[in-house]
């Protein structure tokens, strides 16, 4: 129970506020006194506890099959540093650093955050995280529509289904219409009908996510986004693979002026789904608009420099139900594992490690693509995954390959009906070249060809 | 105490408007910007933009408040002070020049009749 | 304690390009493997050796305060002992890496421990059944709103769009409503601190769609006519909504759905000991009531008996005989609130809780949260005011109105001068219809030996306010920085390092 009073303690301090018992502190009236016991778990042990969670462990058997999935939550090595400090008692039981002049460390390392996401982005700002990549989506797309006072959004097919369906959550709130630009045969985004869609003046923002969720570098063509921009509307670039940062043209280098993406390959777990970590970079034309934290540098009264939370009066708390977000919550304890991740790895280990991610995952595409009936279903250049197409459906496939304990990937058709024979790979630097080998051979032997498509 | 200039008008809710013809400047009192303390940011509302006398059209942030402009006058903004941007420590300054907001045509110069005179304005604040 | 003043310079002013960790194998070079132009030109990352890594962010460590570093009294955020169990339980290598699109039956394990949590808190709290799915606080406030709206949608009163929330309220509950497009109506509080029924039945009506209350509420006031003022909103046809963030106060005790509330969040980081990280990452469920169940966040988990039909609801029951699955196919669902389905490694810290407690253990906690809380303020009434003198629940709100008139101190003075003392601050200028106002919230994981040290010193400030302000005014000194210019902060906003530009 982690509670350390004795029986003592509580009778001295009962006299001290003048009541006799623990009941008469918490008597509440009959309306609503508990109706019926409450069941919840019986009261365990810390061995017993570990027991349970033991057998939740062996119920959980993901972990022993050789996995190519990706599609928003990646694989990636990390150096147990990452834990070591983050796992420090002063970084994981702080609340949010309200207090400035006892939370310099943790400010020092979210401003070191803030820096390390504007480098990478190549945007001027970044704020200091939000819940994940899709909710970092729908944040940017409402600072979009403060901007232009528009309430269209347009955005590619290809950007992952996730953040998709978690933006139109939010649009059913914000009564936004999102329109859909298609995806062509490159895997890319089909941009042939923007001049068109543009020429309406009601998008606040158009929204392309590279690389893609098909694992294509979609980063818009030169002077498309200038076209847009020209329209007064704003250009967001989607980034669900942060690693990608390392080895990519920055987001503002193709034109985004907002960046929303995911960090969680920066030095923090799968877990499941979370927590991941978020985070929205902006030009500073945007910086107003930006929802949650920021933290700033300053002074003390003595001159020492000193890091606050700043530009408080955009947040809920101040500005209630003219706030820019209802964000309170961020990530701060996600960011701070990929700040030590990214320190630890350098400049120099974050490309390597890129380059390897593309490395291993074209040894993937050339391998699988050598069997037959197997194909690259889009053309363009790809960084850690890529939609590989199946004869038969990929569901069937992947039903095969769970059988050999391979998890072959994600099956397209679960996104894109069009897609049902295709399969998106992914391949990190935990990928070997056994564990391609080892799909292939599966690959090579499963009997689904004869049952292909009717 | 205050200063509360003599030939301009005032609302209830802080604000000064000087006339010149049909046009009107408006900005926040002294008192306003003394209440407020350290003012970090002014958003104005855009020009050409049409205001709605007595309507919430911007905020004035100081480091942890924030307050609605309530426009004295309505009528099309012509002009804002885009010095308040990188300087917005003007408000506090001189709050009635340096730091003005923005200037409105008129809709209606009957709308003036609403205001407040300076000695109005003065009980006003001393009351509160 | 004081925390060390040193200066530490920013990770980018330190290192050397190459002094790389080698922590991977070699890659062939980027240009060898995707096109040029598809290549970024530069990173202008540093290279530090592992070392300078670890000595930079334990020296950072150390200019930060946390549970661990001392008591820690702020109010509202109910920052109690987080047990390491929670964390080692978090890092069993079978859940923490397991992949969310990993086929349910590679991940029954991960779906036990989300269908065990969510069961225990819907008996806990009176629910039909919860979403694990927002991930904060604020998140599920949103998520409770958009239900709401989907709801009156599909029941033909789109019309409903108002927000009851009394002035007690918590900023984030006006700023999710207007992220729905509701128009939010405060209410004021009565001269006891509570929402009066007759006062609420004056403004609920026929545009009324929820009205959003805390109990105990922001002033650790129990509000004891919230069935009378529930069924006024239920009268008027809106629904009543649930912030979780006092839920400590509570549990074993009463029960919101008893109390007539039909939405509710939990912040699981608060009441149910997830490290607080710093400001996050945070953990919110969503529950409700049975007629707005369809309307949850996707996904939601399903159990299945032995013979393949679904298992009735009840509360928290063994699940080894069970089986699992993510259901997605929810046609009146809001939808997905989130990129997956949880903050998943949060959702096995909270069940670890909930063992390590049992139905009784959490019924204690709350008893004993409430317990410290009113013996700090049967301590300090003498010294501070305390606008609402009564029985109060697991916070309280003093006030320095008058010590301010006497002395010129503020609630802020106070807040610093406690820094100074090795003390967290209590929350100050929160909620805002109590002047100078300090919120404590002492959590039930404190003795009373550390309570009775933290008594003294508030008393020790006080008195020292009064003999000599000047030294309370010039507070925080022991600590790595003293007061801030945030107007400079503000004015001139610097939010990141650059590189020198040649």
């Amino acid at each position: 129970m982690y509670t350390p009073h004795t029986a003592q303690d509580i009778e001295a301090m009962l006299r001290v506020i003048g009541v006799e018992s623990l009941d008469d502190l918490v008597r509440v009236p009959d309306a609503v006194a508990l109706r019926a016991p409450v069941e919840v778990t019986p009261r365990l042990s810390e061995i017993e506890i570990a027991d349970r969670f033991r057998r939740h462990a062996e119920r959980t058997t993901a972990g022993s099959y050789t996995s190519f999935l990706g599609a928003g939550a990646y694989r990636h090595y990390v150096p147990p540093v990452v834990g070591a400090i983050a796992m420090r008692g002063e970084f994981l039981t702080s609340y949010t650093p309200y207090q400035a002049e006892v939370s310099q460390g943790y400010l020092q390392a979210i401003y070191e955050w803030q820096t390390y996401i504007a480098l990478l982005t190549g945007l001027d700002v970044a704020n200091a995280s939000v819940y994940d990549g899709a909710t970092a989506l729908a944040e940017g797309v409402i600072m979009a529509v403060n901007a232009t006072g528009r309430k269209g959004v347009l955005v590619s097919k290809a950007v992952h289904p996730n953040y998709r369906a978690v933006l139109r959550t939010y649009a059913e709130g914000l009564e936004l219409d999102v329109d859909e630009l298609p995806y062509g045969n490159d895997g890319r985004t089909d941009l042939s009908n923007l001049e068109a869609a543009l020429a309406e003046q009601r998008y606040a923002a158009v929204v392309v996510q590279s690389p893609n969720v098909f694992g294509v570098v979609d980063a818009l063509p030169e002077g498309v986004a200038q076209r847009i921009k020209s329209t007064k509307t704003v250009v967001i670039g989607v980034v669900a693979e942060a690693m990608s940062l390392a080895a990519l043209a920055s987001p503002a280098s193709w034109g985004a002026e907002i960046c929303a993406g995911e960090a969680q390959s920066f030095g923090n777990a799968i877990a499941y789904g979370g927590p991941h970590v978020g985070f929205i970079a902006a030009t500073t034309e945007h910086l107003r608009r930006i929802p949650g934290r920021l933290v700033g540098k300053s002074v003390d009264g003595a001159g020492r420099t000193a890091y606050v939370l700043t530009l408080q009066a955009r947040e809920q708390h101040i500005r209630r139900e003219k706030a820019t977000s209802n964000i309170c919550t961020n990530q701060a304890h996600c960011a701070l594992c990929a700040t030590v991740y990214m320190a630890a790895m350098g400049k120099t280990g974050l490309r390597n490690c890129a380059a390897l991610n593309v490395a291993r995952t074209n040894e993937l595409r050339e391998k699988v693509t050598r069997l037959d009936g197997f194909a690259a279903r889009f053309g363009g250049p790809t960084f850690n995954e890529v939609a590989i197409r199946v004869p038969g459906r990929a569901r069937d496939v992947l039903a095969e390959l769970e059988k050999q304990q391979i998890l072959g990937g994600l099956d397209l058709g679960r996104f894109y009906p069009e897609l049902d024979d295709c399969i998106l790979m992914t391949a990190t630097e935990l990928t070997s070249s056994a564990d391609v080998d080892r799909l292939t051979a599966a690959l090579s032997e499963i009997p689904v060809r004869a049952a292909a498509r009717v | 105490m205050a200063n509360v200039p003599a030939g301009l008008l005032y609302s209830k809710e802080h604000e000064w408007v000087k006339l010149d013809g049909d046009v009107a400047t408006v900005g926040i009192t002294d008192y306003a910007q003394a209440s407020l303390g350290d003012i970090v940011y002014v958003e104005l509302p855009r020009v050409g933009a049409g205001l709605t006398q007595f309507g919430s059209i911007g905020v004035v942030e100081s480091v942890k408040a924030v307050s609605d402009i309530f426009t004295p006058v309505g009528g099309e903004v012509v002009g804002i002070n885009d010095g308040l941007e990188n300087d917005p420590a003007a408000v506090n300054r001189d709050p009635y020049g340096e730091g003005w907001f923005y200037k409105v045509q008129l809709a209606d110069a009957s709308q003036t009749g609403e205001l407040l005179s300076p000695e109005q304005y003065e009980q006003l604040i001393a009351e509160a | 304690m004081p925390l060390p003043a040193f200066d530490t310079p920013l990770i980018f002013e330190t290192g050397q390009e190459g002094r790389a960790n080698r922590y991977l194998p070699e890659a062939p070079a980027l240009d060898t493997l995707l096109p040029k132009e598809a290549l970024r030109d530069d990173l202008p990352l540093p290279d530090n050796s592992e070392l300078g890594v670890v000595r930079h962010f334990t020296r950072l460590s150390q200019k930060t305060f946390g549970i661990d570093t001392a008591f820690y009294p702020l109010g509202s955020c109910t920052m109690k002992y987080n047990p390491r169990i929670n964390d080692a339980m978090a890092n069993v290598p079978a859940l923490r890496d397991v992949h969310p699109f990993a086929p349910d039956h590679a991940a029954q394990g991960a779906l036990a421990v989300m269908w065990e949590l969510e069961r225990a808190l819907a008996s806990l709290f009176g629910m039909a059944a919860f979403s694990l799915n927002p991930a904060a606080g604020a998140h599920a406030e949103l998520a409770a709103l958009l239900i709401a709206k989907a709801y009156f949608k599909k029941k033909g009163q789109p019309e409903r769009n108002v927000v009851i929330v009394p002035d007690t309220a918590h900023g984030t509950n006006p700023a999710s409503a207007a992220m729905v497009g509701f128009k939010v109506l405060s209410l004021k509080s009565d001269a006891h601190g509570r929402v009066d029924p007759d006062e609420m039945r004056k403004v609920a009506g026929p545009e009324t769609a929820v009205c959003m209350m805390t109990n105990p509420n922001t002033l650790g006031l129990f509000e004891p006519r919230i069935h009378d003022v529930a069924d006024v909103v239920h009268e008027a046809g809106g629904l009543m909504y649930y912030d979780g963030a006092n839920a400590n106060a509570l549990m074993g005790n009463t029960r919101p759905g008893d109390m007539g509330f039909d939405l509710m969040h939990l912040n699981l980081h608060k009441t149910f000991t997830i490290p607080h990280g710093g400001g996050g990452a945070g953990a919110g469920p969503v529950g409700v009531a049975p007629h707005l169940v369809d309307f949850l966040p996707t996904p939601v988990v399903r159990a299945y008996g032995a013979d393949g039909k679904p298992s009735s609801a009840g509360g928290w029951r063994e699940t080894a005989d069970l089986s699992f699955a993510l259901d997605f196919d929810r046609p009146d669902s809001i939808g997905p609130m989130r990129s997956f389905w949880s903050n998943f490694a949060h959702m096995v810290r909270a069940l670890a809780y909930c063992y390590a407690n049992g139905a009784d253990g959490l019924e204690t906690v709350s008893k004993l949260a409430v317990l410290n809380a009113n013996y700090i303020r049967a301590s300090i009434r003498d010294v501070l005011d305390i606008p609402y003198d009564e029985i109060n629940r697991h916070e309280f709100v003093a006030s320095a109105q008058s010590l301010k008139r006497e002395s010129g101190v503020r609630a802020l003075d106070l807040a610093k001068a406690l820094l100074d003392r090795g003390y967290h601050a209590p929350t100050v200028y929160f909620p805002l219809i109590v002047p100078e106002c300090l919120m404590i919230e002492p959590t039930e994981t404190e003795s009373k030996e550390t309570l009775d040290e933290f008594i003294a010193a508030l008393r020790e400030i006080v008195a020292t306010a009064k003999s000599d302000p000047e030294a309370v005014l010039a507070t925080p000194v022991n600590t790595a920085v003293g007061r801030i210019d945030e107007t400079r902060a503000a004015r001139q906003p610097d939010l990141r390092w650059r590189p020198a530009t040649a």
